[in-house]
């Protein structure tokens, strides 16, 4: 038997106070996505002329390689922020919720680090 | 997992067809959800064909013509009939409304009535308003103050001031957006609902209204606030016109601007 009132539950655990970092950060990394993406799928269609050597190059130029470092960064830790506001979303019990936020940061870090890595691989001369 | 369908004990069944009397030209058909709590048995949708040349334009009359003269036992909440009470809140043609003020000719074909979505039924289209409430008594709904009211007058607010509480004050509570909002469906627990959001911003934002931070800071989490996506069924369904989403966009923008 529930002997707790309706305020009670409705109160709940009260508010987390970190809302807003999450939210406001989630949608800079939307904004900053916008040209570095653009730079990212223009740079690589116009460069497909000149096959592995000319991507390469491309890749290894320094303005695109610090262009693509940041673009990887935000990629996978706006993917992160997504994907936990979908978790949120779908999954209520708590500690399945937590399990797979957590994975989900792990992941976008290992794949955000691996894809840096292989930038600055080409960028200094693989 | 957020539920995506009905367990068993929920799935609507046919129901009785109540036909009109004979010698009735001009009727309607009306199916309406039933459920009995003492019975034990699945839901069902009733046909009631209603003579609409002896019954008033909108489909609360129907209703009540069905309770007076057809079924007795359809059990549904009214009060006012005008729009003000936010009693006679029904999903009406698949959508949350009044039934006081929608129109019956507004609607094409059948008339489908259901309670509330995603709230616990109590019977027929009485849904449980408990946690409704209880939420919106969460948010300490009434005018916080530290300074104390001037011996000789009331608290004073400029005309402009009040403007910002348009828009706002109208809400009747009948928690048809609020019963709209997916995102309420999936994380009714926590999240406090386009309804109660509005009425949270409308305290936020009335000038005589001492505890913003504290209001703000009991927001600032991404259950009770941030669940919001601006899906906007919530403006879609309100009965009064009100817009709940831009209320909601007003206290993100606050959130953001007090970093």
């Amino acid at each position: 038997m529930d002997f707790r009132t309706p305020l009670k539950r409705a109160q709940g655990l009260g508010a987390s106070h970190h809302g807003v970092g999450h939210w406001w950060m989630q949608r800079l990394s939307a904004v900053a996505m916008v040209p570095l993406m653009l730079w990212l799928v223009i740079g690589l269609a116009t460069h497909t002329g000149g096959g592995y050597e000319g991507t390469v190059a491309w890749l290894g130029n320094p303005i695109n390689t610090v262009v693509l470092v940041i673009a990887f960064g935000v990629l996978f830790y706006h993917a992160s922020l997504g994907l936990q506001v979908v978790l949120e979303d779908y999954v209520s019990h708590t500690g399945t919720r937590l399990a797979l936020v957590t994975a989900v940061r792990f992941l976008a870090a290992l794949l955000a680090v691996s894809a840096i890595f292989a930038l600055l691989k080409i960028a200094f001369g693989g | 997992m957020a539920q995506f369908v009905l367990p068993p004990n929920s799935r609507i069944k046919q129901g009785e067809h109540h036909e009109a009397p004979t010698g009735v030209s001009n009727t309607r058909t009306f199916k309406v959800y039933r459920w009995e709590p003492d019975k034990g048995e699945n839901p069902r949708l009733d046909t009631y064909e209603v003579d609409l040349d002896t019954c008033g334009p909108m489909v609360l009359d129907a209703l009540v013509k069905i309770k007076n003269e057809i079924d007795p036992t359809l059990t549904f909440r009214r009060s006012c009939r005008e729009g003000i009470c936010g009693s006679c809140a029904m999903n009406i043609d698949g959508r949350n409304t009044l039934a006081c003020i929608q129109a019956i000719d507004e609607i094409d074909g059948d008339v489908r009535i259901y309670p509330l979505p995603s709230m616990r039924v109590v019977k027929d289209l009485v849904p449980d308003m408990t946690h409704f409430y209880a939420q919106y008594a969460s948010i300490r709904p009434w005018l916080r103050t530290e300074t104390p009211t001037p011996p000789d007058r009331e608290r004073l607010q400029s005309p402009e001031d009040r403007e910002e509480l348009d828009g706002l004050y109208e809400c009747i509570l009948c928690a048809c957006c609020q019963t709209s909002c997916p995102s309420y469906w999936w994380n009714p627990d926590r999240y406090l609902g386009p309804a109660v959001l509005l009425q949270a911003y409308r305290w936020i934002a009335d000038s005589r209204d001492e505890d913003t931070a504290g209001r703000l800071d009991d927001l600032d989490d991404a259950f009770k606030l941030y669940r919001c996506h601006t899906i906007m069924n919530c403006a879609s369904a309100c009965p009064k016109g009100l817009n709940p989403a831009k209320a909601i966009a007003e206290i993100k923008r606050m959130m953001v601007a007090r970093q």
